[in-house]
């Protein structure tokens, strides 16, 4: 075994990703961003891990608030700061997001959940809160 | 971002970096040098003496800062008592063994199956040999270290975008790399092209130390011979008697080394936190929080989380809650207290501070990181593919494969560290995953490493930090311009009250660091407490 792989080396060439390597990585970004391209993508990809999947959060010995029903979500501004801030255990994810994948999150985020926010955050409202 | 296993280089970040041109270089000497971990400074036992008659401390938490605080404090005479959320000692210094039961934020039970030997540790694995204040510990307390190999030259770079997907022998991309260095520097050299820079006297001298370095010929040339293979070793291996000659192999091209990127992983044994020796208690790494707990276990209240800190000019009130839900709350009071929760958690709860310590308390986040364990019943990574201990590295999401240092070389089965994921957004990724899936997603990729796995496969486990009930997070993630902000604001006392940990160190995610932070937190505080 040691000399095959020893032998197969020799072979070496620079190629693309193998078809088995992209079977295995639909979900993983590939670089120091986010590569998820919905709301729905880049909630259940990034927020999830905290807020859950029904975004209600958790309680340990802190606690992931809830984002269901959430009266800090009413004003669009909040969520996106956090976002892109961070504050207490949240990371300011927005650094490793476009304006448009900000607004994508914070949109959706404002519409599921039992939320129904009418108003929507446009990539040009995150770039001026950058 | 400061990052623990990979010191100073996102491995995503260089990755995107391939291919880019001029201004990148700059950006990565830039990113090399952001919150990196310092040197220790530890200067001895502090050997703190005669408290004041009657003095107490309460120390919040029961990890390595909590339980060398506490310690200190007692041997200096102060009553001490420790609340403590979990049900054990050490905190994120924690080993996962057969039978062992985790539970999740999210509900998601795992019981660990491992084979009586064998384990885990999510969090710490590693202790660099100039960590002196957890080395001293280890030998007071007595706790047996063995070496962690952090280089070893026969585990593997691996990327799938270079070499056709094959992993490299770390020995012959490392020696592949520096050859070629070596000989067009050499070549410069002889050429003049370096007189500017290269005394008359340095040239000769030069030109040697690089032949020497690099493995290169009479000619100073660096190619299949018997001076490369000395370094990269044989394609067909020296043996005994007849037709035993060895042969060298061919070293790969320079412009395939560069064009990999695989050279990005060199900063993980290069850099001063993962020079040799590290080292890892035999056994597991919650050897050293239980050898604090033998010594100051009397001392912990376990399950008790803390919902309220109060203090006044005399006294600091603590109110705590079973962290099971069963009970009325209690409070615990004390002259002084060393609060060592994990921000995170600590930003959540009510505390009488300033605004100060409140801003730097909010300001700094957790980074996230996944690891995730992997049982095999047959130890195929050293029967074979000879590697014994140390780490492969890859551009998959997961990182690295980490391989068990003991046991080596007896056969049986063998816990692999499948993935280990830490900032960036894969591990933001991989901790939404369930614990199964985090399991399934090592195997998926580990498998084009090490194509055996999908026959060897036992069982695996999972711990995603985010997911941890008693951090939300991994470790403090510092940036530069935070601890101009907020650094000296979070390490103030504020009243009776003062923190550490990690997060209250110049060592971000390293024990150093907690030990290091409540050496000197309990300094000031006995400074204050005999001065009253």
């Amino acid at each position: 075994m040691i000399r095959m792989i020893a032998l197969v080396f020799g072979l070496a060439a620079v190629v693309g990703v193998s078809a088995a390597a992209e079977d295995a990585t639909p979900i993983f970004s590939k670089g120091g961003n986010f590569d998820e391209q919905s709301g729905r993508a880049l909630y259940a990809e990034v927020c999830q891990g905290c807020h859950m999947a029904d975004g209600k959060g958790a309680i340990g010995a802190g606690r992931y608030p809830s984002l269901a029903g959430n009266p800090k979500l009413e004003a669009a501004g909040y969520p996106v700061t956090i976002v892109l801030q961070g504050r207490n255990g949240m990371p300011p994810l927005g650094k490793m997001m476009t304006d448009a994948q900000v607004a994508m999150v914070v949109n959706y985020v404002r519409t599921h959940f039992g939320n129904a926010y009418t108003d929507t955050v446009k990539p040009e409202d995150v770039k001026g809160m950058r | 971002m400061t990052n623990e296993p990979a010191r100073g280089f996102n491995r995503r970040d260089l990755i995107a970096m391939i291919g880019l041109t001029a201004g990148s270089g700059a950006a990565y000497q830039a990113m090399a040098g952001l919150g990196l971990a310092k040197a220790s400074d530890y200067k001895g036992p502090v050997n703190l003496e005669g408290a004041p008659k009657g003095a107490s401390v309460l120390v919040l938490g029961a990890g390595i800062a909590g339980m060398t605080a506490a310690y200190e404090l007692r041997q200096a005479g102060y009553k001490v008592r420790i609340l403590e959320f979990n049900g054990r000692p050490g905190g994120r210094n924690w080993t996962l063994r057969g039978g062992d039961t985790y539970t999740e934020l999210g509900g998601d039970t795992q019981i660990c199956g491992f084979d009586k030997g064998l384990y885990l540790n999510p969090g710490p694995w590693r202790i660099p040999y100039h960590h002196h204040g957890v080395l001293d510990y280890c030998r007071r307390f007595n706790v047996v270290l063995e070496p962690f190999t952090q280089l070893n030259h026969n585990a593997y770079f691996h990327s799938p975008r270079a070499f056709g997907g094959r992993p490299l022998r770390i020995r012959e991309f490392k020696t592949d790399f520096q050859g070629h260095i070596a000989e067009l520097l050499a070549k410069s050299t002889s050429q003049g092209k370096l007189d500017d820079a290269v005394t008359k006297e340095d040239h000769d001298l030069l030109v040697e130390a690089l032949r020497s370095w690099g493995g290169l010929d009479k000619n100073f040339a660096y190619k299949a011979g018997p001076e490369s293979a000395d370094y990269r070793g044989w394609k067909k291996p020296r043996g005994g008697g007849a037709g035993a000659e060895p042969v060298a192999g061919d070293p790969f091209a320079l412009s395939n080394l560069l064009q990999s990127g695989l050279w990005a992983n060199f900063a993980n044994f290069f850099t001063y936190d993962y020079q040799t020796t590290m080292f890892q208690p035999a056994g597991g790494m919650d050897a050293i929080g239980k050898a604090f707990a033998e010594r100051v276990g009397d001392l912990i209240q376990y399950n008790a989380k803390v919902i309220r800190i109060q203090q006044n000019d005399a006294r600091v009130t603590v109110t705590w809650a079973d962290a099971k839900g069963a009970g009325p709350t209690r409070q615990e009071t004390a002259d002084w207290c060393v609060c060592t929760i994990p921000l995170p958690v600590l930003s959540q709860i009510p505390m009488d501070v300033g605004q100060k310590m409140k801003d730097a308390i909010a300001a700094v986040p957790y980074s996230p990181a996944v690891k995730v364990g992997l049982q095999f019943k047959r130890r195929f990574w050293e029967d074979d593919e000879a590697i014994f201990g140390g780490i492969s590295f890859t551009d998959l999401p997961i990182s690295l494969i980490g391989y068990p240092q003991y046991g080596m070389n007896l056969g049986g089965k063998g816990v692999l560290l499948g993935a280990y994921l830490y900032d960036g957004p894969n591990a933001y990724e991989f901790t939404t995953l369930s614990p199964a899936e985090r399991v399934r997603r090592a195997m998926a990729f580990g498998k084009q490493i090490h194509p055996q796995y999908e026959a060897e496969f036992e069982n695996g486990i999972s711990v995603a930090w985010h997911r941890s009930p008693f951090v939300l997070g991994c470790a403090s993630d510092w940036t530069d311009e935070a601890r101009a902000a907020h650094y000296e604001d979070l390490c103030a006392f504020d009243g009776r009250l003062v923190l550490a940990g990690e997060h209250a160190s110049y060592l971000p995610a390293w024990q150093e660091g907690a030990v290091l932070s409540a050496l000197n937190a309990v300094t000031r505080l006995h400074a204050r407490a005999v001065k009253q």
